[in-house]
């Protein structure tokens, strides 16, 4: 930097150095402008307090009662046994079940091959709803009592060997218990496996075939080689899409009423909404309560795939944080270096 | 079976559809040797070494290695053998014996450079976490990449993966290293570092297999270069021999060209500095 002649030039040239003649400073440039979206701020803000002026002014709103409504307790124990109990279950039974038919459907055995293909087939030809229904209704009347033996036929067997049913673990009689629910939760997982599977399966073939073959080199029998290595692979793939079937599935368990299960948010609110006369606070109630959990599954989906996009994105903080635990043992052993 | 070579192969024929891709190979690899494949594309390189470790299946001839008939158990007799094909549980037990490194590095994406390394050992071999650390750490210091143990394979240039990826495959302690063109994907820059890994494994007398177009490495470290064309073993011998001396038309033809590609590179090179 030159000095007694500072005065002379400009100060901003002098921290350019040798070229006084060109600004290399800091940039401060004018942004460009986009007067459009000013534009279409102020028509959306403007429908916006149109909206919001209807919500306050109109009395058939009713706001209070509608909170209200979310806190009841029919509408607290539908929504936490119908609506999240169910999209649990069912998405536990839908992602298992669905992977393991994506698998299949990929195997080289012909007949797990052709089984899966069969499975995806017909529960994803059955509407969700009639599969409900005969689950709920159909299923108990075929089948009043409910054998859960040791093993498939052994009431049959143990009336042929001239035991009593002492072979049966669990003898319950479906119509009696809230198995509604239950049947419920597998006919909607049983029909979520099929979509899964087919996610699933897109997610495996989305894996590079280098990588099948690195595990086979390494030894990796193709059972250990599909758990450790190809699918944590394809969850990348298969996640966001099952986030979105997790969301469609809760919404789905509206579906249930016709089972028919009361303990479920949208029937309770619209029977709420029946006996007070006061139909639209009532919706709004089931409508909020479903935005909340879907709310609350989209910040689950961002983690979920946050942790299997591991290893993915270009970005520094992606060097693998060690645990307080490998970090003291890297001191020790001094492999943290 | 003693006597036997570690990597014994007869009449290896491999066919795609129609296409037969290795018209029986005969190669016999001493324990301690170190072999460079050499041919044009296409000849069946690639193809022969994934026989070798059963990624492709044959259809006739036989490979033993160390001793064990590579897919197969023979319950016949001498002369008049009857094969049984070994089950997938069992093939993958003979693979542990066998490392392999792939042209394209084939890490795991989603497993640090030190967990790609102890991945196998843990789940195959069922060996100990903390043993298995320590080794990984030591290999990854043996191939100069000991403070990238926590990077992530896109984290590390190629040359850097392909070392992780040779970690990897010592770290099951095989009797038998395959290379795949190990450095054809990588920066002309970053060649020298994956060579000199191989290098230093060749003189600590692993048996190694590779394929490879770069020829000052088959001169210096090979103990024995084989040309293959067109599914064929056209002629093998010392390096010095067969790269200087080549007795069949097709290895002058190709060394003759490889040797002018090289020059095109060098004098493009020359012409930038
Ligand atoms: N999976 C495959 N299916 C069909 N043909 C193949 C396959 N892999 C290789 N080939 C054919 O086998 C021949 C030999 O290929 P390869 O072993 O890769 O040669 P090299 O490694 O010597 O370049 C080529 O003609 C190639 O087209
Ligand atoms: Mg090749």
């Amino acid at each position: 930097m030159t000095t007694g002649s500072g005065a002379a030039i400009p100060p901003s040239t002098v921290e350019g150095g040798s070229a006084p003649l060109s600004d290399t400073g800091p940039i401060k440039a004018v942004p460009v402008r986009h007067p459009g979206r000013w534009v279409a701020l102020v028509i959306i803000a403007i429908f916006f307090a149109m909206v919001i002026s209807s919500f306050v002014t109109n009395e058939r709103w009713d706001w209070p009662f509608a909170f209200q409504v979310m806190n009841y307790s029919p509408v607290l124990e539908g929504l936490l046994k119908g609506t999240i109990l169910a999209t649990i279950g069912s998405m536990i039974i839908g992602v298992g079940l669905g992977v393991v038919i994506g698998v299949m459907r990929l195997s080289d055995n012909p007949v797990l091959k052709f089984v899966g293909f069969l499975y995806t087939w017909f529960f994803r030809g059955i509407p969700r709803l009639v599969l409900v229904v005969l689950f709920g209704t159909g299923i108990g009347y075929l089948y009043p009592k409910f054998d859960i033996g040791p093993f498939p036929f052994s009431q049959q067997l143990a009336g042929w060997l001239g035991m009593s049913s002492d072979l049966t673990l669990f003898t319950f009689n479906v119509n009696q218990i809230s198995s509604t629910l239950i049947w419920g939760i597998i006919a909607m997982g049983l029909s979520e496996a099929a979509y899964m599977a087919e996610i699933a399966r897109a997610g495996i073939m989305s894996v590079d075939n280098g990588q099948r073959e690195a595990a086979s080199a390494l030894g990796m029998k193709p059972s250990l080689s599909m758990r450790r290595v190809i699918l944590p692979q394809a969850m990348r793939v298969i996640i966001p899409p099952t986030g979105n079937e997790t969301i469609a599935m809760l919404k789905d368990t509206s579906l249930l009423m016709a089972l028919p299960l009361s303990t479920e948010l949208f029937f309770q609110a619209q029977a709420i909404g029946n006996r007070t006369l006061k139909i639209m606070p009532t919706l709004m109630a089931a409508c909020m309560w479903y935005l909340v959990i879907t709310s609350v599954l989209m910040v689950g989906q961002y983690f979920l795939e946050r942790h299997f996009g591991r290893g993915y994105g270009n970005t520094s903080v992606q060097t693998k944080t060690d645990t307080t635990k490998t970090r003291l043992m890297g001191l020790t052993i001094g492999g943290g270096k | 079976m003693s006597g036997m070579p570690l990597v014994h192969a007869v009449q290896v024929r491999k066919s795609y559809g129609s296409n037969e891709v290795l018209k029986g190979i005969d190669m016999d690899v001493a324990a301690g040797e170190v072999v460079c494949l050499l041919g044009p594309s296409g000849s069946g390189k690639t193809t022969f070494l994934r026989c070798i470790n059963q990624l492709e299946d044959i259809q006739a001839g036989r490979i033993w290695v160390d001793g064990d008939l590579m897919g197969y158990r023979d319950q016949g007799s001498p002369g008049a053998s009857k094969l049984h094909r070994l089950k997938d549980k069992e093939i993958a037990a003979q693979r542990r014996e066998i490392g392999m490194v792939f042209q394209r590095f084939n890490l795991f994406p989603h497993m640090t450079a030190r967990e790609n390394i102890m991945e196998a050992p843990i789940k195959v071999q069922g060996r100990r976490k903390a043993e298995v650390r320590t080794e990984a750490d030591a290999l990854l210091e043996k191939v100069g990449l000991g403070d990238k143990a926590s990077a992530y394979p896109n984290q590390l240039s190629g040359g850097q993966q392909q070392r992780v990826a040779i970690a990897r495959a010592l770290a099951m302690q095989p009797k038998l290293m395959l290379f795949d063109e190990p450095t054809s994907a990588l920066d002309p820059e970053l060649v020298g570092e994956v060579l000199e890994v191989m290098r230093d494994l060749a003189g600590q007398g692993m048996t190694m297999i590779v394929v490879t177009h770069e020829m000052a490495f088959a001169r210096d470290v090979a103990d024995r270069v084989v040309f293959m064309d067109g599914g064929v073993v056209v002629e093998q011998g010392k390096p010095s021999e067969v790269i200087n001396h080549p007795q069949h038309a097709r290895t002058r033809d190709f060394l003759k060209r490889l040797r002018s590609e090289h020059e095109r590179v060098a004098e493009a090179a020359a012409d930038l500095v």
